[in-house]
């Protein structure tokens, strides 16, 4: 059984004093455990230090794949596991295989992607999510400090988080 | 030198907060339907029962129940197919090209006009489905799976194996893209749910989600690939189902103009049916405040632009025809314009080409009324377009002898009644239990839009 995780909460409602709040904390070299937020914050990335997402690298790859895959379906099938003679034409031509190409390609290529996002952020139907404040996903934006990541005192932290300007601290603790 | 640009008009009015957002559009999902919303739902599953018969009947006696005989073998089935995967093409259209090209005014019918989209798509796919006359059949025999007697696979070359392809993947990149604006809104429905049962659905729903920086910017680049993706593929959705006319040797269906006419008549369609549907909800669900006469604007102006892209299209095929000198390609042409079937083509005549103009009126493209009325006209008219071009290419064909006219039976009808009842049953039954406004994306304009209101206040 994990110790209690104990953690700091800043409560704000304003994206700007928000973004600067994080930058304050940071400067403080203390670690932040997450910020929540109802809707995508633009400018945090940089803040919190995100790297550029992976995911385009992904859905290029799987595209790639689609791409091939439907090559070879449409060649295999048409020319060689069973070739037949349609309208007097070609077994195989690559102008009528053009369409499928491209539906293969941006289906592997969305599904690849989106199964990716969600293994990668760990979403899932049954998965119970740890909410810190039931706000986040209503009109809040909270900034997550985790007591044990960090060498300063819960007091301190505390004081901190209060000057950058946050409407409420507030303690959560995850048994 | 600094340039201070004119503001835009608020996209969110009333002054709202973030917080009133939540309560305005998850009030809807917790609240008991209004009357209205229980009237709306008993006709359409009228609707969907009597279509049902129809249905039944389809199967069970096989399509001879339909009016189609041995010269008009596609009707209304095809028809209603095109039809609908026409008004399919708005949803995707307003949330993956308006996307692209940062048209932030989609927020708020975007949520909406997908799930339109894919019921849309699933109405249209029902039609050759019951065409094929065993329905289940149609889910693997369409499928490049080796036939049962032998190793014989599905025909790569068809333009309607194309279309299988297609309307799957369209359907399936616009239902993930769908459900991924979804998950934030269903955790926030999820937060504020107070029963236990609603609590469980909605997480399981919310798939775990709790908005943290690091998902939101995953979440934000696979928005934005996943627009990429379905930007060529709204295109080429309308353009593959134009080449299954296309790619015949049926004067009147064989020319090159079709892809670019069917997708722009798709979008045409498509916009409209969003307003219908979306000018209604805002009268029940109150939302004025987030649908804005300037919303309706402009989509009355996209509606202008196809509209008259449709338009041109009509006036360059009848010129075609004629320069073309293929006797009966003109013959085609002449036909539909004072043949039997003249009173569908001057239908659609009226209804897709002079009646979007009335939109270059500003007073006309801002009433509701207006919109709401010529919303329904445009709609009337694009299932006439394709029913002329459907049935009188057909009907008089290539022996006189065999030449003759199509009827509905009382199965063509009530199969085209069931899919209505399919589409309103769902969209309603959606609009109760999804949030039907774009909660999370809402919240990120409102700052920048209460600001430029007060500013013009």
């Amino acid at each position: 059984m994990e110790a209690n995780k104990n953690y700091i909460l800043g409560v704000y409602s304003d994206d700007d004093i928000l973004i600067k709040a994080v930058k304050m904390i940071r400067a403080h070299n203390v670690q932040i455990h997450e910020v929540f937020s109802p809707y995508p914050l633009h400018g945090i990335d940089d803040v919190l230090g995100i790297k550029r997402s992976r995911l385009p690298k992904a859905a290029f790859a799987f595209g790639v794949l689609g791409f091939i895959f439907a090559v070879f379906l449409q060649f295999w099938t048409m020319g060689v596991d069973w070739p037949m003679i349609i309208g007097g034409k070609n077994y195989t031509s690559i102008p009528p295989f053009i369409p499928i190409m491209f539906e293969l390609t941006v289906l592997l290529s969305a599904l690849g992607m989106v199964g990716t996002f969600f293994i990668a952020s760990d979403l899932k139907p049954y998965k119970k999510p740890k909410i810190f404040d039931p706000r986040i996903t209503d009109d809040k934006l909270v900034i997550a400090i985790d007591i044990a990541d960090n060498s300063l005192s819960k007091e301190d932290l505390n004081s901190l988080i209060k000057e950058t300007g946050a409407e409420e601290v507030n303690d959560k603790i995850f048994e | 030198m600094e340039v201070v640009s004119t503001i835009r008009d608020p996209l969110i009015t009333g002054g709202k907060t973030v917080g009133d957002v939540t309560d305005d559009i998850c009030v809807r999902v917790e609240a008991k339907p209004p009357k209205t919303w229980m009237l709306a739902m008993a006709i359409s599953l009228s609707a969907l029962v009597v279509g049902l018969y129809a249905v039944t009947i389809t199967l069970w006696d096989g399509i001879g129940s339909w009016g189609l005989n041995k010269t008009v073998g596609w009707a209304w089935d095809i028809t209603n197919f095109v039809w609908w995967v026409g008004i399919g093409h708005a949803g995707t259209l307003i949330s993956a090209i308006l996307l692209l090209f940062r048209q932030k005014w989609r927020m708020a019918i975007n949520r909406a006009a997908e799930a339109m989209t894919i019921f849309a798509v699933i109405c249209a796919a029902m039609f050759p489905m019951f065409h094929m006359g065993r329905l289940w059949l149609g889910f693997y025999w369409s499928m490049p799976l080796p036939n049962t007697w032998g190793s014989l696979w599905v025909n790569f070359n068809s333009p309607l194996l194309w279309d299988v392809f297609a309307i799957s993947t369209y359907f399936i990149v616009s239902l993930v893209f769908w459900y991924i604006g979804l998950v934030p809104d269903f955790a926030t429905i999820r937060d504020r749910a107070e029963n236990r049962i609603s609590k469980a659905f909605y997480g399981t729903l919310s798939f775990g989600w709790t908005g943290g920086a690091k998902d939101w910017s995953r979440y934000e680049s696979v928005s934005l690939i996943l627009a990429g993706l379905a930007t060529p593929l709204v295109l080429s959705v309308h353009t593959i189902v134009s080449f299954d006319f296309a790619t015949s040797v049926i004067p009147g269906w064989h020319t090159t103009i079709f892809p670019p006419y069917f997708v722009s008549g798709a979008i045409f369609s498509g916009f409209a049916m969003v307003l219908t549907l979306m000018l209604v909800t805002r009268k029940v669900y109150h939302l004025e405040d987030y649908i804005t006469i300037k919303h309706v604007e402009y989509m009355n102006i996209v509606i202008i632009l196809t509209g008259s892209i449709v338009g041109v299209a009509y006036l360059t095929e009848f010129f075609m025809a004629w320069y073309s000198r293929v006797p009966a390609e003109q013959y085609a042409f002449i036909n539909r314009a004072t043949g039997p079937y003249a009173w569908a083509y001057w239908i659609m005549m009226t209804a897709n080409v002079v009646s979007p103009q009335l939109f270059w009126f500003k007073k006309i493209r801002t009433s509701l009324w207006a919109t709401f009325i010529l919303s329904i006209v445009v709609n009337i008219g694009m299932w006439f377009e394709r029913f002329v071009i459907i049935v009188t290419s057909l009907h008089r064909d290539f022996l006189p002898s065999s030449w003759a006219m199509f009827y509905p039976t009382f199965y063509d009808v009530g199969v085209y009644l069931f899919s209505f009842g399919f589409f309103f049953t769902s969209f309603f039954l959606f609009a109760k239990f999804f949030p039907i406004v774009n909660m999370a994306e809402i919240k990120s304009i409102i700052r920048s839009s209460t600001v430029s209101e007060k500013a013009i206040k």
